[in-house]
């Protein structure tokens, strides 16, 4: 057995016993480990590995967040059945998106600035538009069982974040090894080369920013499932699209594990940061201070690690 | 709601608005055309300035049109030096690295403001504040009539020192052609911060500008960074006579827009005239061919 498919299922066996271990706050914490992970991941999928850097990838998860729960509270869908269709959304967005800024021949950073107003229009309709019931923001009836997507333990929320991090772990390590990824890193190390190796660039990118945006939608709604509750500048904020590229930045854009261990540093720094701030009492906003430290680790790991911390672990096999 | 009297009064407010936006464009067009990199930390420069505008009201009463000098050269003390230290060293290689390097320096500074000023909205008191002039059938607050010919003056002297001045001439040859501004004696990198130095120094005299009637938070960056580039973008990228013209529209159709649309619906606009230039026409109204 390989080193890393060990290390995979002791970390596996680890996960799966977390919350029987430890208390009801800290199966939270393990919760949005993985779930920030999942979202980092969609993230890394076009970010990472085809290189199509976005700014407001939140533009996904605020449309999965927001299909699922009209069709659930104005239309009385059962939330199962409405998480599909709130990935259906977000593909088709993610999918318009693409068509409308590839065609435009738009890269880099023109790309990242566009999904950014995208995210932007987005978060000012929800805003006024009737149906999402504006600013107020939209609150689900709590109910809770199983067949209606809510768990009275955090325990099977936590396995469910924990699923949809495998999941996405599959999806990216599938992309390793599929000749569809192997495309998108081509498109992502030179452009022109790809197509002048004949490789339909236009179509590659449409492609993966449609299941980008399917799988961020997917943690939209499972967001709102677990918060009952999402706003305009909750679903549509920057704050969660500058999150998704964090993880993915910091833990190693384009690799398998980037976004977990992305997503595991920097709930570490929360988590410091708060014990911090319970010890010495002159540190009492603690949010800013995480943010500090969060944007610090993206300037060092843009200008000195680009492979994020991920690299770290690479390297020593490298020299052994 | 179609009377001409409120439209005039809404195309003067827009007006007025945009004379600040010019200025704020200005400088990240600038840093753009000469850097050929995208500064996303412009809208929190932005915002420090104006706390530095606030904190010398505050502390020591200095009124924020006086302030202009001190907070100009400040800004492009920190500009300049910002350039040196960081920018200058990264300003290499894949364009989105510097986006993302200029978006973790907005992350840092938005929340070192957030800790030591914290999230309240602060606003300075001015004695004119509520003086009004009536232009036609429009009152307009005299401090936004002083600051929208500020920034013209402004804007008209960082013309002529871009015309006229050696440095200025330097700087447009490397904006030209880099390899050959090099080849003949220009200090390249030298340029590259003073042109940084000079783009904040910008956004330190908007600050002055803007204090006499607007407010200011930590996330007053954000409000900004997306008006700055649409106003950008809409001119075309790097060019001067762009982010002037490009000031005005957009400050007239952020008021309609909020006339027409209402305060929340009324945003829209700008984002949707980054989203349509970006997609039918990149270059811009000015830009040349990229």
């Amino acid at each position: 057995m390989s080193r890393v498919a060990l290390l995979c299922v002791v970390g596996l066996a680890a996960a799966l016993a977390w919350p029987l271990l430890v208390p009801n706050y800290l199966v939270t914490v393990g919760m949005l480990v993985f779930f920030t992970a999942f979202i980092g991941q969609s993230w890394n999928i076009a970010g990472g590995f085809a290189g199509q850097t976005s700014f407001g990838h939140v533009v996904f998860f605020g449309t999965g967040a927001y299909t699922s729960t009209i069709l659930q509270v104005t239309w009385g869908w059962n939330p199962w059945i409405a998480w599909i269709a709130a990935m259906a959304a977000g593909g088709a967005v993610g999918w318009m998106i693409a068509v409308l800024s590839f065609r435009a021949g738009l890269r880099g950073s023109y790309f990242a600035l566009i999904t950014l107003a995208f995210a932007e229009v987005f978060r000012i309709l929800a805003n006024s538009v009737p149906f999402t019931k504006g600013g107020l923001g939209m609150l689900i009836k709590a109910d809770p069982s199983p067949a209606n997507f809510q768990f009275k333990d955090p325990i099977w929320i936590y396995y469910l974040a924990l699923l949809l991090c495998i999941v996405s772990l599959l999806i990216a390590w599938q992309l390793t090894r599929s000749r569809f990824g192997a495309r998108l890193v081509a498109i992502r190390e030179n452009e022109d080369a790809a197509r002048a190796l004949g490789i339909d660039v236009f179509a590659e990118k449409v492609k993966v920013l449609t299941l980008s945006g399917a799988m961020c939608a997917a943690g939209g709604t499972f967001y709102a499932q677990k918060y009952l509750y999402i706003d305009p500048g909750i679903a549509f904020g920057v704050d969660k699209s500058v999150e998704m590229l964090l993880v993915s930045m910091v833990g190693g854009a384009g690799t398998i594990f980037g976004p977990l261990i992305g997503s595991f540093t920097l709930m570490g720094i929360n988590e410091v940061t708060r014990w911090l701030a319970s010890v010495v009492p002159a540190l009492k906003n603690v949010q800013p201070l995480s943010l500090i430290v969060y944007g610090i680790m993206l300037i060092l790991i843009v200008a000195r690690l680009p492979d994020g911390l991920m690299s770290l672990f690479r390297r020593r096999p490298r020299h052994a | 709601m179609f009377d001409p009297a409120f439209l005039f009064a809404g195309v003067l407010n827009g007006l007025l608005a945009g004379g600040i936006y010019v200025l704020v464009a200005v400088g990240l067009t600038l840093i753009y055309g000469v850097l050929h990199i995208i500064n996303f930390a412009h809208g929190s420069l932005l915002m420090l300035a104006m706390y530095a505008v606030f904190y010398l009201w505050r502390l020591i009463g200095i009124d924020p049109y006086a302030a202009l000098p001190v907070v100009i050269a400040g800004a492009f003390g920190f500009g300049f030096v910002l350039y040196r230290l960081l920018i200058g060293r990264y300003n290499h290689g894949r364009d989105e690295n510097i986006l993302l390097i200029t978006l973790g320096l907005s992350i840092v500074i938005d929340n070192v403001a957030l800790l030591f000023f914290g999230g309240d909205t602060q606003t300075i008191d001015v004695p004119y504040a509520g003086t009004f002039v009536e232009i036609g059938a429009a009152f307009l607050p005299l401090p936004k009539i002083i600051s929208f010919g500020a920034s013209l003056v402004i804007c008209a002297a960082l013309g002529l020192y871009m015309a006229k001045s050696d440095m200025g001439k330097a700087i447009r040859a490397v904006a030209r052609e880099r390899q050959g501004a090099r080849l003949v004696g220009i200090d390249v990198e030298n340029v590259f911060a003073v042109s940084y130095g000079i783009g904040i120094a910008c956004l330190g005299a908007a600050a002055c500008l803007l204090m006499p009637t607007y407010y200011v938070t930590p996330s007053s960056g954000h409000a900004f960074v997306l008006v700055a580039f649409t106003i950008v973008v809409l001119g075309g990228m790097g060019s001067f006579a762009g982010a002037a013209v490009g000031g005005f529209i957009i400050g007239i159709t952020e008021s309609l827009g909020g006339l027409f649309l209402g305060e929340q619906l009324g945003q829209i606009g700008i984002s949707l005239i980054f989203i349509l230039i970006l997609l039918l026409k990149p270059t811009g109204l000015f830009g040349s061919k990229a």
